[in-house]
């Protein structure tokens, strides 16, 4: 999983059934530091989040299970909201 | 798998109720001679793994649904052991 | 499938239970000529390989195609030890 900040989002009228209802939102990958990290993707939001917020997403084939219906082509999926991070080292 | 060390931890209280309960880790991969890559991502932990520890990785839904016992978890990585000592020979 | 040369052990006490028992390996990718790719996993070793052997091993859900590792978490496992590599009609490697 990876640590990301929600910068954006799409809108798609046209879209394979299993996506009805969900949001697509496009997200930047962050290292543990918040420091950019790849470019962006766009995710399914399974928790509701918000533009700015700090998220965690699955990727490949595991985020098709995110999702109710798990026989999707979802590759990117939010599957949890940050509220800290602690790190030390 | 990979091997990685422990660097952090998140905490989140609104996720996927398949990670309800879980602690969710910050690890950086490592070499195999355990210095630090500077890539980090989270993994699910399943061995009570703490900051500082080196883990190994498993990074496949697979495996992570045989160590969650779960069905279909929307989890890929996840830690499955607290690495004692890596044994190199060249 | 990946060529890999198995270049160490690891030892860990504190792991999933379905891992008891595993020998695991760490295995650093090779091409075909026997150069390395910079690229390592650690893999459950299913043939009894040991340090320094040229084997093939295989990533992924794949990696739990084998009798040892069917019902284990496993996202790489050594499948075969290699005896020889030939490459249009030429030997590449030998054991």
């Amino acid at each position: 999983m990876h640590l990301c900040r929600v910068i954006g989002a799409v809108w798609a009228t046209v879209k394979v059934d299993t996506l009805t209802g969900y949001r697509l939102l496009v997200v930047q990958p962050l290292s543990h530091d918040l420091k950019e990290s790849g470019s962006p993707v766009v995710a399914v939001d399974t928790v509701s989040a918000a533009p700015g917020q700090l998220v965690y997403i699955v990727k490949s084939r595991e985020a098709s299970k995110a999702l109710e219906e798990p026989f999707n082509p979802v590759d990117a999926a939010i599957v949890g909201i940050v509220d800290e991070v602690r790190t030390s080292i | 798998m990979f091997i990685a060390r422990v660097i952090g931890e998140v905490v989140s209280t609104i996720k996927h109720p398949a990670l309800t309960g879980r602690k969710l880790l910050v690890v950086e991969k490592l070499t195999e001679r355990g210095k630090p890559t500077g890539n980090s991502q989270l993994a699910v932990d399943s061995v009570s793994a703490g900051e500082g520890d080196t883990v190994l990785v498993m990074d496949e839904g697979s495996s992570a649904a045989l160590v969650t016992k779960m069905d279909n978890p929307p989890i890929r990585t996840i830690i499955v052991g607290v690495i004692d000592s890596i044994d190199i020979e060249d | 499938m990946n060529l890999g040369r198995v270049v160490g052990t690891v030892v860990s006490t504190r792991k999933d239970e379905k891992l008891v028992g595993t020998k695991l390996l760490v295995v650093r990718q090779i091409d075909p000529e026997g150069n390395e790719t910079g690229t390592f996993v650690v893999a459950v070793d299913a043939v009894g390989a040991g340090t320094g052997e040229v084997v093939l091993y295989a990533s992924g859900s794949s990696a739990r195609q084998t009798t040892l590792t069917a019902d284990r978490p496993a996202d790489a496992v050594i499948m075969a030890i290699v005896d020889s590599i030939e490459i249009g009609g030429e030997a590449i490697y030998t054991k």
